[in-house]
């Protein structure tokens, strides 16, 4: 399959309101970073899903390896006094 | 001419551009180099589609016939249409089609940022939200015009073909008639020389900067204003009037 005629691929991040978190919405291909904005305008805020994009270059993304799962995430199982769900949420409160 | 006959030309002439520019983009569905920019074509014709029609139903509504945009659209013969012909020429390969977006981009930019000050509330109200959605159509024909004409050999060579070979139908985009000079003296139409100059600079500076050659200004292709079209409209209007033609009334 001739993936190099599609560009190099982008990751692109979306803020739905100004203030929330980015969140990943999906990749996209572009051959420079303007091009990477535009293209991820057009395929991810269509029905007016954000107020801000950011793109980043795929290969500047550093992955867990799934091989090394069993170290990094299960030492957290057993750990239930880091959650902090003994404290008593302020009334009215709906995030810490 | 009265001024309703004026407005209703006038309007008939914008709402024709976006109406058969956007159905020359919808051919690209499907076709387009990458699935990003497959997108991207089709998103702009769907913002042109939804001008055709707030100005077509508007067209509808001074001609007071009861027409509405449908009708206006897939009822009217080809000497009644008033789109420039620049909007009507085949796709031909991407650059062509990106130069003819950079080129009716930047005109429409201009012209509905003036448009948006007219006299006429709706179609202030129009071109308010038009300039918005040209704007980027404009960022991103001028991006791909950089992109292919200080690109490689092949690219810049098609583009340059492509700027060569609709050089001459640009000049159609600021003519002025009976119903502008009507409507001109009543501030709403627009100031055409104006917009001229404006679009001359900045076309220009980025073919300049694309490394492209700016043609000569010769003979300028005209007739659109009478409804004087090239073979290809009739084509588009065969294909795209059928339904209505064949079933009228057909509704789903």
């Amino acid at each position: 399959m001739a993936t190099d005629s599609q560009l190099a691929m982008w990751e692109v991040f979306m803020q739905s309101k100004p203030g929330a978190n980015y969140i990943h919405a999906g990749s996209v291909h572009a051959s420079d970073k303007e091009m990477a904005l535009q293209n991820a305008r057009d395929t991810y805020t269509r029905r007016g899903e954000g107020t801000s994009i950011w793109v980043v270059p795929s290969n500047a993304i550093v992955a867990s390896n799934p091989d090394d799962n069993e170290m990094f995430f299960d030492p957290a199982n057993d750990k239930v006094y880091r959650i902090p769900t003994f404290y008593v949420m302020p009334e009215g409160a709906k995030a810490i | 001419m009265t001024q309703e006959q004026a407005l209703y030309k006038y309007c008939l002439r914008m709402g024709d551009d976006a109406l058969i520019h956007a159905y020359r983009l919808s051919e690209w569905c499907s076709n387009a180099p990458i699935l990003e920019e497959d997108l991207a074509l089709t998103n702009f014709a769907l913002d042109m589609i939804g001008r055709a029609q707030a100005i077509l139903d508007y067209a509808g509504k001074i001609d007071g016939k009861g027409k509405t945009s449908d009708d206006l659209a897939y009822r009217r013969k080809e000497r009644d249409f008033y789109n420039h012909l620049i909007m009507e020429l085949p796709n031909g390969d991407f650059a062509y089609t990106m130069a003819r977006i950079l080129f009716v981009s930047i005109f429409e930019y201009y012209f509905f940022s003036e448009l948006s000050h007219s006299a006429d509330t709706t179609l202030a109200a129009i071109a308010a939200k038009t300039v918005k959605e040209v704007k980027y159509h404009m960022a991103h024909a001028t991006d791909w015009a950089l992109r292919l004409g200080d690109g490689t050999d092949e690219s810049n060579t098609r583009m340059q073909q492509a700027v060569d070979d609709l050089w001459a139908y640009t000049g159609e985009l600021f003519e002025t008639d009976d119903a502008t000079a009507v409507l001109e003296d009543r501030n709403i139409a627009v100031d055409m020389g104006m917009i001229r100059a404006k679009w001359k600079t900045d076309v220009t500076r980025i073919l300049t900067e694309a490394k492209l050659k700016i043609p000569a200004d010769g003979y300028n292709q005209t007739g659109s204003g009478n409804g004087v079209h090239t073979e290809y409209l009739g084509h588009i209007l065969s294909e795209m009037q059928y339904l209505q033609r064949a079933y009228p009334e057909a509704i789903w």
